[in-house]
């Protein structure tokens, strides 16, 4: 087991502020110009918690990952995780952190995850003893016996992506980092991926910072959602506040044979697109249930079909942007 | 801290994990790489038999026998191969790491990056051109007319320095990707280019490429003065014979500023982020 610590936050960020010098042009001599992706974020994140942390591409999520990670270095600012400043001990940081990027492999492609978490445990100098235990654990929640002896070039995506969070985990972590970790999976395999990050919490207390696109992910995960665009922090939230504020509105799309009749919406919902054959009406269902509306337009003359969505995330991020800068 | 210093694998224990477990991945199909070895074996064999050629010709060339230039030969070439064999990792660091962004992979493990990428593949192919150099090395020895039987122990560190020599140039290669990944061939002038030139003697050059393989690249250093001190042949140069006993360490000196050139590099990615 970790040492335990102190009961101070896992994570700290204070004023933390990157900016990267571009060359244009990509000549030798060219001009530079600094671009801002941490605009002096401030944050921190008390153990055992899970905190999602969502934004639009190019938010600054990638940046403050990476220096949380160890990775890069920041312009200014002060972070600590679990204690120790990231960048200025690597080694000693990345032995008590676990990293999943969801795009790229953490294990060996030529070989088995069986032989790569062997690596692995000697890489971080796992006891064997631990490592056993881990491995037999891992493989357990993880459901990896049917593939711990192929090579990981063999395995599907949701099965590589269960092996790297294994592999992430296999030296006890205080600390996870989710980077987009259902990115391409499909359905059975993100909600195995979710059911174990939520038992990983629950059961061991470890700290996890998630990254995700994906909606779903942050409602079944995450108390906490800290929202970020353009280098700021826009929100920082428990995810049921989140909820009841921005991301409840939905969206009710009504496509028609012909031209769509002019409408009258109920409390609660607003047209917000027209187009030669379709409607898009959002709605609260606060006020207006999705079943009442449903019921209230299906009486609509050459309605041919209906979808209810959600907003995605960067539609939500970019009204959460419009609403700040205003 | 969670792990106490001594719980923690040595890296040479680690270095032989990884490398056993390449070595693995190699032989998962043992037929290319019998195809690989064998055509690292014939097409770096092909090129001593133009040298051997000309001096089958012509006897002797400005001074010099075919002993003594099989013996540069031989030297350079296991050199190489060693290195060869050490530094894929390096040799591949531009494509493989900074292109698609997996050198954040290493920096994210427990361990100096140096390591990690020796560790990244002991290669097996090269064992074609170091078979092929030594034997060349052997018949050269036996060729030539004054071998210093004694004298030879300085082969084996002359080899070690040939090979930190040129593992110096990977390592230096791998951290000029962080700067452009393009146009890196230009470095095979120091590698392929440094073993053409190493098996000739330095005499046969003129005098800027002479003082840049002695000073530069201490190509002379490892191979050239070694080979003199061990076949007792006195430099047309001028330079003392015993001073092939101690310059092998130069290829050492180029490795150790390459690593300070390597450190400089990761410490300029991690602030740039690319």
């Amino acid at each position: 087991m970790p040492t335990p610590l102190p009961t101070s936050d896992a994570i700290t960020v204070n004023n933390l502020r990157k900016t990267y010098r571009i060359r244009e042009g990509g000549s030798w001599r060219g001009k530079t110009r600094d671009i801002v992706a941490l605009d002096g974020i401030s944050f921190s994140v008390p153990r055992g918690q899970i905190a999602g942390f969502i934004g639009p591409n190019g938010a600054g999520k990638s940046t403050a990952i990476k220096i949380l990670s160890g990775i890069l270095r920041p312009t200014s600012g002060d972070v600590q995780v679990n204690g120790l400043v990231p960048w200025t001990n690597r080694v000693a940081h990345v032995a008590r952190i676990g990293v999943v990027f969801g795009q790229r492999t953490q294990l060996w492609w030529d070989l088995s995850v069986a032989e790569g978490l062997a690596l692995l445990r000697d890489i971080y100098s796992v006891e064997p003893e631990r490592f056993a235990r881990n491995r037999a654990r891992l493989a357990d929640a993880l459901d990896l016996g049917g593939i711990m002896d192929q090579s990981v070039r063999q395995l599907s995506l949701g099965q590589r992506m269960r092996a790297e969070i294994a592999a992430s985990l296999i030296h006890d972590p205080d600390i996870l980092i989710l980077d987009e970790p259902t990115i391409g999976l499909d359905a059975p395999s993100k909600l195995a991926v979710r059911a174990f990050v939520h038992e990983l919490c629950r059961d061991r207390g470890t700290t996890v910072l998630l990254t995700t696109h994906d909606m779903h992910d942050i409602e079944a995960l995450a108390e906490r959602v800290i929202v970020i665009g353009h280098g700021r922090i826009l929100a920082d939230s428990p995810f049921e506040a989140l909820r009841t504020t921005t991301l409840s509105e939905r969206i009710l799309e009504l496509d028609f044979h012909g031209t769509p009749p002019d409408l009258t919406l109920p409390a609660g919902a607003r047209e917000t697109a027209r187009a030669s054959q379709s409607v898009t009406i959002t709605f609260d269902p606060r006020q207006i249930p999705a079943p009442a509306l449903v019921a209230h337009v299906g009486h609509l003359p050459g309605l041919d079909d209906l979808r209810i969505s959600r907003p995605s995330i960067d539609e939500i991020i970019t009204r959460f942007y419009a609403d700040h800068a205003a | 801290m969670s792990q106490s210093p001594s719980r923690t694998l040595s890296a040479i224990g680690l270095y032989r994990r990884m490398a056993g477990a390449s070595i693995v991945a190699q032989l998962r199909y043992p037929g290319t790489f019998a195809i690989q070895a064998i055509g690292n074996f014939v097409t770096t064999l092909l090129g001593f038999f133009g040298i051997w050629s000309l001096f089958h010709r012509f006897g002797s060339i400005a001074g010099w026998d075919i002993g003594t230039v099989a013996v540069l030969y031989g030297l350079v070439n296991v050199a190489f191969a060693v290195a060869e064999t050490l530094g894929r990792g390096f040799e591949v660091f531009g494509g493989e790491y900074v292109r698609t962004g997996s050198f954040d992979r290493l920096l994210l493990r427990p361990r100096s990056t140096l390591l990690l990428l020796l560790g990244h593949e002991l290669r097996l192919r090269p064992i074609g051109r170091f078979l092929q150099g030594a034997f060349v090395l052997i018949a050269g020895l036996w060729l030539a007319p004054h071998v210093q039987w004694s004298a030879l122990l300085v082969l084996p560190s002359a080899i070690a320095g040939g090979a930190a020599m040129f593992l110096g140039v990977l390592i230096g290669q791998a951290a000029l990707c962080f700067i452009t990944v393009e146009g890196l061939e230009v470095v095979n002038v120091l590698t392929y280019g440094g073993v053409e030139a190493g098996q000739y003697p330095l005499t046969m050059f003129g005098r800027w490429l002479r003082r840049f393989i002695t000073f530069v690249l201490p190509l002379a250093a490892v191979c050239y003065y070694p080979a003199l001190f061990s076949l007792n042949h006195p430099d047309p140069l001028g330079m003392p014979t015993w001073i092939g006993s101690l310059s092998p360490l130069g290829g050492f000196a180029f490795l150790g500023v390459m690593v300070l050139v390597w450190h400089r590099a990761v410490a300029g990615y991690v602030s740039s982020g690319s």
